[in-house]
């Protein structure tokens, strides 16, 4: 027996920065047209809507996705974190502090995406994943250094057509630093 | 893009009902592949059923000491797992040679052994393509096609398959487990997909409306000592021009054991077995290394444009089994 | 803002200290609107519909089920659209490409050409409908074959001269003891910014309003009036950010198709370009094809020069790619002879991107000329030294300055080129040849007249009204210094607004022309009020306005050859059994006038430099000669340089301030990219021995000349 027809719009809620939203979706709305077209979420930007940018990075779940392959539907019940929830209300993540000031950015479209998977790339190398560019992935080698190469492969989804490759890459390993440091004077307190 | 029904299942047997119940449904997992072939009209289903909440995220041991990897797993979670780290080194370093690290975070193990063509024929819907629309051609032989098949194709498609992960799970000798109304079923990776011949519309052997459960990896010892080689045409976020998994297992400067395959150069993840045979039991050294490669690429017909491969192959081979090698004797 | 004050021994203290962007917090925090993002109430959604064929005519198109499909609005073709008027020349000097005047008639001249606009309630709707759009056509014969044999290939005119005819070439050729003779040859490459065209079009009470993502605002103003017949006061156009453009960002078909679909729908129409859609619509640099000989004694100063470019268009209006111009500027030689031709195809019209004719007009001259190094066993800086030029090689007019040895000197130095062997494929770390390569670049320096209001507001701050674009050069911000510095007050409290038409006319941001032209009129205008302040007691409550306009002081300029300079390094890896190439590390020193914000610059320098990496090694656009289309028209298939190729690179500059500019300022939009490519290819030589005349060096080519290959040994 077939199912009855489904409809094609959904009422869902979405959970971002921590806020909910709820609304009415035709299913082919990715999340990042729903973020941009009906919930003035603008910050994620649509460079490519291919997947093959890294302009619309968004945080799903707390880790880095593109929400251009997102459907609206789908996301429905994860928790979304977009470049407009990353400060602190006027505090800007040690990450958009450091593209600011190192000028990681020259046009400025890829940046929140850049960010966000910045953002991301820390906490993935915090967790001890390895990259495509690790010598030895094995877990006995431990975590690889996050030097310069290891922040480039990391960050190699997203693209900067400016080519402010090299002030990003330095602002990435800048929040990094100040991220491991803030984390081993943590630890030394406890 | 047109409009779409959306479910969301829950169990596996609700969605192989929803997917037995409609012809034209599709499973959605990561849809990273799939999201964008429906923007580009390539896929147009009528349903999509959300499998990214079934219990089949789990990597776990098997009895025998292989691994059993659920179809759900997304790729990020499989390359950093410790025991794929551990024991399949090459299929860690294939899965983070794929994509980025945002699409990793996406794609499934399931919707990446699904994952269509990247030949840019097939993309177009202006343009012709045989694997797209049946009997429409394939322009790729007279035109564009410098990064196209050089092994298994045929006069009706010449396009590549674009799995990292999959080049790695075939060179493994992994098994892709599915579930359909009937029953469960199995399939090994190396008789999942379909050869090319003169339908190259129909890719795996999987039966109408099943859905892949998970992956499983018997144990091979030899699997530990492996490396993933890709080469493609920036550094990195871009689909391979050709690519190796191997593994190898040298002792006394002999061949014991060797799984090998290739990837970007067949309509499917290429299990090189002729070159195998050369391996095993010879002398680990480059001549033996690059007489396997030329036993492999012996049945290579290669396009115009894209003869490079064969050299690129040849190289790649000797290149990364005489790194094992040395590793091996470290 | 950082306000660090530096050692500067003037009174100006912003003006060439580091500063981070006015905008940056907007940026970083996803605050700054682009043009798709602006909020209208009512908007519908255009969604272009493009040919399928090359070539033909459209013999119908079936609207009817489209209009009856959800939420569709209207349906906009050449049978039902609004008139528009083509025939003028617009503010730039130069008629319009017809590809933006859309839906005008039933013919086709290429793949990709607009032939409806489908408009909707959401962009949903608007993208299936125009999906579903079925179009008929009557199809010609097409050629896109594009090669330097094409027998339709004929010298243009345009910004410059198609040919220049200095003695006599044969002679030179025969009489010179060393001779090149190669064919250069660069492919389609598209500008590709991460912003893709977007543009919202409204009628509010009789004007037109357009928010864009453009270069220009004025510039779109005037060309939108012009085609639609409309009073240029009753426009308004505007584009506060600008996702990034490099020459594509002009006037297109979406802008005026949403005008169009706005005036019929009497609502507001967004239309954005996809991705795919951009590879047709938004213009790109033409292939070309470029033969070059260069005669020479035995010392290297050459006697010949002769340089050919060939490059295409489309068959409705005519762009070329002028590479041959860049030996007009560079060396001299007593036959001196260049020539950009051009051939028109079945093809979309290509347009200016980042350094026109300068880009791959440099790849071929600073190859040849390192092939030229070689052939006589003279390091190639030694051999520029010695072509070294007193004045324009063509004009004969003296250099406003030229400090290009003084880059050459400085580079050397900083890259370690003194300890270099010029011999190829002697150097193996593990699996990598290693090679370093140099080349030399030039970007002309110009200023394009300018007007700019300034308000000495009753708060005391300072308000900068001018129509600059900021498409990622830093130009808010260093307007922002440059006022400052003018008016003798802290950059805090000058506040520049920009990128809207009613502000008035100025240059647009291209040419590496935008800075320079605005810095001009925002310090005339500074100039003027300072002097009005001085005289007035007090200020009024809406403050002291002034104007400027640059035109007579920019139409007095001296002639002169005005042109920035560089000195390109790079040092490159190339597996030679694999076909990788890497770049390990860049280096660029220029000559480009005064620097306003080094922290910016340097990142223009380095952006630009970045593009030589992947011009040299990544970007390709392919055309299927078969259906006249372009294979893999998005950006997995059309690859840009993305994190993991691009090493550190180092750029700085030497002190060369423009004696006749206000600020010093002679443009760094563009030389980045210029020579780039050069030097990575005569690395790859160096570290190969292979010369690769056709970029970009794909592995498949490393491969393909692998059996060319210099493999010696170390010290051999």
């Amino acid at each position: 027996m077939a199912p009855a027809p489904s409809s094609t719009f959904s009422a869902i809620t979405l959970n971002i920065n921590g806020e909910k939203h709820t609304l009415s979706v035709d299913h082919r709305t990715t999340l990042l047209d729903a973020l941009r077209e009906r919930l003035d979420l603008t910050g994620t930007k649509k460079g490519c809507d291919q997947g093959q940018c890294g302009a619309c990075t968004v945080l799903l779940d707390g880790r880095r996705a593109v929400a251009c392959l997102q459907l609206a539907v789908a996301a429905e019940g994860r928790e979304i974190t977009t470049i407009e929830g990353m400060a602190e209300s006027d505090q800007l993540h040690p990450v958009q502090q450091a593209f600011l000031d190192l000028d990681g950015y020259q046009c400025g479209y890829c940046t929140p995406g850049q960010i966000c998977s910045a953002v991301a790339v820390i906490e993935e190398h915090a967790a001890g994943w390895p990259s495509a560019v690790t010598d030895d992935v094995r877990p006995e080698a431990g975590p690889p250094p996050l030097t310069a190469d290891e922040i480039r492969e990391r960050m190699s989804g997203n693209l900067c057509r400016c080519g402010a490759y090299v002030s990003i890459v330095q602002a990435v390993a800048r929040a990094a630093a100040a991220e491991a440091e803030t984390t081993e004077t943590a630890e030394a307190a406890a | 893009m047109k409009e779409f029904g959306y479910q969301r299942a829950f169990d596996v047997s609700g969605a192989v009902a929803l997917l037995d119940a409609d012809p034209d449904a599709r499973v959605l997992g990561g849809g990273t592949n799939l999201v964008d072939l429906m923007k580009t009209g390539v896929e147009r289903p009528a349903r999509l059923v959300d499998v990214r909440e079934l219990p089949l995220d789990k990597i776990e041991l098997t009895d025998d000491g292989g691994l059993r990897i659920g179809a759900t797993v997304t790729n990020s979670d499989l390359a950093v797992h410790p025991e794929v780290r551990r024991r399949y080194p090459a299929l860690t370093q294939a899965v983070l040679a794929g994509a980025s690290g945002q699409l990793r975070n996406m794609a499934t193990v399931g919707g990446n052994l699904l994952q269509r063509t990247r030949c840019g024929y097939f993309a177009d819907v202006t343009k012709p393509c045989n694997k797209r629309v049946p009997g429409s051609g394939c322009p790729a032989i007279e035109g564009e096609h410098h990064n196209h098949a050089i092994l298994g194709a045929s006069e009706h498609c010449v396009a590549t398959h674009p799995s990292d992960m999959g080049v790695a799970l075939t060179a493994f000798d992994a098994v892709v487990t599915y579930e359909t109304a009937d029953g469960p079923g199995e399939l090994p990776l190396t008789e999942f997909y379909l050869p090319v011949g003169d339908t190259p519309h129909l890719e795996t052997a999987l039966p109408p409306g099943a859905l892949i459960t998970g992956v499983t990896l018997p144990p091979a010892p030899v699997t530990v000592l492996s490396r993933y080689r890709k080469v493609r045409e920036r550094a990195s976020y871009a689909f391979a021009i050709g690519s190796i998994a191997a593994a190898l297992d040298v002792r006394d400067g002999v061949v014991r054991d060797v799984r090998l395959a290739f990837g970007a150069v067949a309509s499917r993840p290429w299990r090189a077995r002729a070159a195998e045979r050369v391996l095993t039991g010879a002398p680990a050294d480059a001549a033996t290394f690059a007489a396997a490669a030329d036993a492999e690429l012996a049945a290579a017909e290669p396009l115009p444009h894209n003869a490079y491969k064969v050299t690129l192959m040849r190289n790649l081979v000797v290149a990364v089994l005489t790194e094992l090698t040395e590793e091996s004797t470290r | 803002m950082t306000t660090a004050t530096t050692g500067t021994t003037t009174a100006k203290g912003s003006v060439g200290t580091a500063h981070t962007r006015v905008e940056g917090r907007d940026k970083v925090t996803g605050a700054a609107r682009y043009a798709g993002e602006i909020p209208f109430a009512e908007l519908a959604y255009g969604w272009l519909a493009l040919s399928t064929v090359a070539r033909g005519r459209i013999r119908s198109m079936d609207t009817a089920p489209v209009l009856g499909m959800p939420g569709v609005l209207t349906v906009l073709h050449h049978q039902n659209a609004p008139r528009v008027d083509s025939d003028y020349v617009g503010m730039l000097g130069v008629p319009p490409d017809p590809t933006a005047a859309v839906f005008q008639h039933d013919r086709v001249p290429h793949v990709g050409w607009p032939v409806a606009l489908v408009v909707a309630e959401t962009s949903e709707q608007a993208r299936e409908a125009a999906e579903a759009l079925v179009v008929h056509y009557e199809e010609e014969p097409h050629d896109v074959a594009f090669s330097g044999e094409h027998p339709d290939a004929y010298p243009l005119d345009a910004h410059m001269p198609a040919v220049t005819e200095k003695g006599e070439l044969e002679p030179e050729l025969a009489a010179s003891a060393v001779v090149i003779d190669a064919e250069y040859t660069t492919p389609e490459e598209h500008h590709n910014p991460m912003e893709p065209h977007a543009a919202t079009a409204l009628w509010d009470g009789g004007r037109l309003e357009v928010v864009d993502s453009n270069q220009g605002t004025m510039w779109v103003a005037d060309e939108l009036a012009k085609l639609l017949s409309l009073d240029p006061a009753s426009v308004r156009v505007r584009s506060e950010h600008v996702g990034g453009g490099f020459g594509s960002k002009g006037v297109r078909a979406h802008q005026v198709a949403a005008v169009m679909a706005a005036t019929v729908l009497q609502r507001p129409v967004r239309v954005v370009m996809t991705r795919r859609q951009m590879f047709a619509l938004a213009g790109y640099r033409s292939p070309t094809t470029q033969r070059i000989r260069l005669g020479a004694d035995t010392d290297g100063r050459l006697r010949a020069l002769d340089h050919r470019s060939l490059s295409l268009t489309s068959t409705v209006h005519e762009f070329i790619e002028p590479s041959a111009g860049v030996g007009r500027v560079m060396y001299d030689a007593d036959a001196h002879h260049t020539a950009n031709r051009l051939v028109r195809l079945d093809v979309p019209t290509p347009t200016w991107m980042r350094a026109p004719g300068e880009a791959p007009g440099s790849f071929a001259l600073e190859a040849a000329l390192d092939e030229l190094a070689e052939k006589c066993g003279i390091d190639p800086i030694e051999l520029r030294v010695r072509n070294e030029p007193e004045r324009g090689p063509v004009s004969g007019l003296p250099f406003s300055s030229r400090e290009l040895l003084t880059c050459f000197r400085e580079g050397a130095r900083r890259f370690g080129w003194a300890d270099r062997d010029p011999r190829p494929g002697l150097r193996r770390e593990g699996r990598w040849l290693l090679g370093t390569g140099t080349a030399a670049a030039s970007f002309p320096a110009g200023a394009m007249p300018s007007t700019a209001a300034m308000t000495a507001e009753a708060d005391g701050t300072f308000t900068v009204r001018i129509n600059a674009s900021d498409i990622g050069t830093g130009a808010r911000t260093a307007l922002t210094l440059i006022a400052a510095d003018a008016l003798q007050v802290a950059p805090d409290r000058v506040q520049v607004r920009i990128g809207d038409s009613d502000f008035g006319p100025a240059m647009i941001a291209g040419g590496s022309m935008g800075t320079r032209s605005w810095a001009w009129a925002v310090t005339a205008a500074a100039d003027e009020l300072r002097q009005r302040l001085a005289l007035s007691a007090g200020l009024p409550p809406e403050g002291i306005t002034v104007r400027s306009d640059t035109s007579e002081a920019i139409g007095a300029l001296a002639q002169k050859e005005r042109h920035s300079f560089g000195a390109q390094f790079a040092e490159v890896a190339v597996d030679p059994a694999i076909g990788e190439v890497r770049v390990r590390r860049m280096l660029g020193i220029f000559a480009a006038g005064r620097i306003v914000n080094p922290l910016t610059a340097r990142n223009q320098f380095v952006g630009g430099m970045t593009w030589g990496i992947s011009m040299a090694l990544h970007e390709e656009a392919v055309r299927d000669q078969a259906t006249g289309g372009h294979y893999g028209a998005d950006l997995a298939g059309y690859h840009v340089a993305t994190h993991a190729d691009v090493p550190l690179i180092e750029a700085d500059w030497v002190d060369d301030p423009d004696p006749d500019d206000p600020v010093g300022i002679k443009g760094i939009g563009e030389i980045g990219i210029v020579g780039a490519a050069a030097a990575i290819a005569n690395a790859v030589w160096h570290a190969t021995g292979v010369r690769h005349r056709s970029l970009p060096i794909r592995p498949d080519r490393v491969l393909a000349a692998g059996g060319e290959a210099v493999t010696g040994a170390p010290d051999a």
